[in-house]
């Protein structure tokens, strides 16, 4: 299905978040996730997720 | 005390835009400092570094939600932030103006309260209003993070009258000036005024040498704390001799 991942729309075979997360090759532990806008917590991520779904994958970076 | 945390060195620092990852290392160690504050964005190729960096600087970590201009966006934010860092602390911005990055205080309280009630300790970066002020500590914010001028514009102060009647205001509550620091002259002036702690970063970050910059805000808040703690002369308008004149010789 083709979904919005940080912001860039991709085709993905994953059904879950969690399965996303592996799929993209993200270090599972040092980062967060939110779909349509809602934080989802880590053990929370077997949610599935539907065509269209706009998921964002956040890790640390510079801030002030 | 800050949520039940004292801090001996009070600069918190930020950790954009420095030169070099190392820069910011030795920037961190030079200034002492205990809190450095981080941002979340999406995955990018040096994210393995950084943590390793965050890990390795020992300091608290004061996540914050730059960049938020709605309550959902820096509620979810937090969240997420929460769940990383593994900390309860958060710096609650919620910019309601693009040029001036001002705080929206309307939304600002709504994600306070939303998020005090949900067990986190909010830094919120506000103005220097007393009832802003007043309703984030309503909301339960036990720290306060007035700006001294625009984020990244180095003015200092731009409102030290209202500023020294905020902290005249909230007397007993942590009160950090947060952003528009230039010079360490100013963070010295902000904690003579009894303010307790100085956030700042980039007047570190762009410094020719931010080590050495780091360094130098570091003793300029300590002297500015140490001056507060010993009481500061009450300003003349006249001259006043420090030198007796009682026992002078007359020589003319």
């Amino acid at each position: 299905m083709r979904i919005d991942l940080n912001g860039t729309p991709i085709e993905t075979g994953a059904a879950t978040l969690a399965d996303l997360i592996t799929e993209q090759n993200f270090e599972a532990a040092s980062v967060a996730t939110a779909l349509d806008g809602t934080f989802i917590p880590r053990d929370a991520r077997n949610r599935p997720l539907h065509p269209g779904a706009r998921v964002e994958v956040l890790s640390p970076m510079q801030g002030g | 005390m800050f949520y039940g945390t004292e801090l001996n060195n009070r600069l918190m620092l930020g950790t954009a835009q420095y030169p070099s990852p190392q820069i910011l290392r030795d920037a961190i160690q030079a200034s002492g400092t205990e809190v450095i504050t981080v941002s979340l964005r999406r995955e990018g190729p040096q994210g393995e570094g950084f943590r390793d960096l965050l890990r390795d600087s020992g300091c608290r970590i004061l996540p914050n939600t730059a960049g938020c201009h709605t309550v959902q966006e820096a509620v979810t934010t937090a969240h997420m932030a929460r769940e990383i860092f593994d900390t309860p602390w958060i710096k609650l911005e919620v910019i309601g103006h693009a040029d001036t990055l001002q705080p929206d205080p309307f939304a600002l309280v709504e994600a306070a309260r939303i998020l005090c009630s949900d067990g986190f300790e909010v830094f919120p970066y506000t103005t220097e209003d007393l009832i802003v002020g007043e309703k984030l500590i309503e909301a339960g914010c036990q720290v306060l993070m007035p700006w001294g001028a625009p984020i990244g514009s180095g003015q200092g102060l731009r409102h030290a009258e209202a500023l020294r009647t905020m902290r005249a205001h909230f007397e007993g509550i942590p009160l950090v000036i947060d952003a528009g620091i230039g010079a360490p002259s100013q963070a010295a002036r902000a904690m003579e005024m009894g303010f307790d702690a100085v956030l700042l970063n980039t007047a570190v970050a762009r410094a020719l040498d931010p080590v050495a910059m780091a360094r130098a805000f570091a003793l300029a808040i300590a002297a500015g704390q140490e001056a507060h703690g010993a009481g500061l002369m009450p300003v003349r308008d006249m001259a006043q001799a420090s030198t007796p004149i009682f026992g002078m010789g007359v020589l003319g």
